[in-house]
């Protein structure tokens, strides 16, 4: 019960501050309006039509970042050379910051999907990139060994030891990705789109309706707790032998 | 040139002319054993002296980097830690060298010998660490092999366990009738489950004393070996204290 305390309490103090008068509703819509403006996007369809856009760009986006860091971070997490010869600069890349990209992908892709995919896609890519690369380097060498004296293949020393060795890190890395994909598509959606829940923000910001605004917030918080929920129940189904203190 | 690895005839294992070098530090140089059939080898010296490179390079772990060494039969290793898979649980763990129908049948059957057939569907991080060590030792019982590997089995025990399971290790080898070669630093555990005893000193290491337990290999004239092994080791006053860590 403890985890609803604080969110019902910052409830209480948003109503009583706009039932009050103490803050105009162009500058907070109160819970009421906020309430009303769901229903009404929710008839009108709208609400579907951007949730559903910004989902599907988080999951593609999302999907393709995940492929590609297996793909890499088992390459370079497997390999010395190809470490030595991608590390530096998929490193150098991460460091920078995520809305510098979007004028080239803008110039590159155009203001479609691609782009805005193209965004996510980054942001998603590097923490599951770099915990598999570093799950894979922490595998325990004595593990391993267990593995060399029973005499298995290569392929099945992967399968039968590397892989779920490295399953916990590679499934924290993919929440983070997760999270940051929202992230990014906050970004890209901000940008340059005409749906969406980015879409929903600006142009609550353009017509000054603070109840849209907010309610693309809710929104964002949602998906967001829903995903990191969603991740973190499937470490738990998967990789819940960890014996480590739960996070 | 690596090791040439052949049958080794009567013998469950046998040594000749092992070398082997980390960098400049020459471990082995042309050291020889033979482990016969059924027969319990146990291997003393202190630590660093080589004694767990030897069973590793027997193990198929280290590349030798000369000499020849012959096994009869599958090999079992168990490591001074369980070194159990934390994604499986014990049946699984003790399973996994299984490759066929007749190996898997016999999981249940090392899990009642090491006592642990209460204990199968558990994870390792639900065992104690005596638990762990006897899944370890189950897992290396599966494919039945002709030697077994020993390397500081009970070292990270508490004193119960460890006279607990050198006894279950004992019975079990007296059952499976395996060759075993016992890597420890303890003279006790060596009394306890070895026919013969070997200590290994110097740099390059060689066999400083050899014995029958029950004849020569008594406890006064290993714990003499390895005292007098720690003074050619590194003479001086330390190693007067080190030696006597052996007679505590």
């Amino acid at each position: 019960m403890g985890r609803f305390v604080v969110p019902l309490a910052l409830f209480a103090a948003w109503w009583a501050a706009t039932a009050s008068g103490a803050v105009k509703s162009y500058q907070l819509a109160s819970p009421r309006d906020v309430l009303r403006e769901i229903a009404d996007l929710a008839q009108s369809g709208l609400l579907w039509r951007d949730l559903g856009a910004s989902i599907e760009r988080v999951a593609l986006g999302f999907a393709i970042a995940l492929l590609l860091a297996l793909v890499l971070g088992s390459v370079v997490g497997g390999s010395r050379i190809a470490e030595r010869a991608l590390d530096p600069t998929l490193q150098a890349i991460r460091s920078v910051p995520s809305l510098a990209w979007v004028p080239l992908i803008l110039l590159w892709l155009g203001i479609g999907e691609t782009a805005k995919i193209t965004l996510v896609a980054i942001g998603a890519f590097f923490p599951i990139y770099v915990s598999l690369v570093s799950g894979i380097r922490g595998v325990d060498r004595k593990l391993v060994e267990v593995g060399t004296i029973f005499g298995l293949s290569r392929t099945a020393l992967i399968a039968r030891v590397l892989v779920p060795a490295t399953l916990p890190q590679l499934l924290v890395g993919a929440r983070i990705g997760l999270t940051q994909a929202w992230l990014f598509l906050v970004a890209a959606e901000l940008l340059a789109a005409t749906n969406g829940l980015g879409f929903l923000l600006t142009d609550g910001q353009q017509t000054s309706r603070t109840d849209e605004i907010l309610v693309a917030i809710l929104l964002f918080a949602l998906c967001g707790k829903l995903s990191e929920s969603g991740m973190r129940w499937l470490e738990k189904r998967l990789v819940g032998w960890t014996d480590t203190v739960p996070v | 040139m690596t090791a040439l690895r052949s049958p080794g005839g009567d013998n469950a294992a046998r040594i000749r002319g092992l070398r082997k070098a980390f960098g400049t530090h020459l471990v082995f140089d042309g050291l020889d054993l033979d482990v016969a059939r059924g027969e319990r080898v146990a291997i003393l010296g202190a630590s660093g002296c080589g004694k767990s490179t030897l069973l590793r390079c027997v193990a198929g772990l280290e590349r030798s980097d000369a000499g020849t060494i012959a096994t009869t039969g599958e090999i079992g290793v168990v490591f001074q830690e369980p070194r159990l898979f934390p994604w499986l649980d014990v049946e699984r763990n003790v399973a996994f060298p299984a490759r066929s129908d007749a190996e898997r049948s016999r999981v249940h059957n090392v899990l009642a010998l090491v006592g642990l057939a209460h204990a199968a569907q558990r994870l390792p991080k639900q065992l104690s660490g005596g638990m762990a060590q006897r899944a370890a030792l189950a897992r290396a019982l599966v494919r039945d092999p002709a030697l077994l590997l020993l390397d500081e089995p009970f070292a990270a025990l508490d004193a119960l366990r460890r006279i607990e399971l050198r006894a279950a290790v004992r019975e079990i080898l007296e059952f499976t009738r395996a060759s075993a070669v016992l890597v420890t630093h303890d003279v006790d555990d060596a009394l306890a489950l070895a026919d013969r005893v070997l200590v290994l000193a110097g740099t390059p290491a060689e066999i400083v004393f050899h014995g029958v337990v029950g004849e020569d290999a008594t406890r006064a004239a290993i714990l003499d070996a390895l005292g007098v092994a720690d003074v050619r080791r590194a003479p001086g006053p330390r190693s007067v204290r080190h030696g006597a860590s052996y007679t505590t």
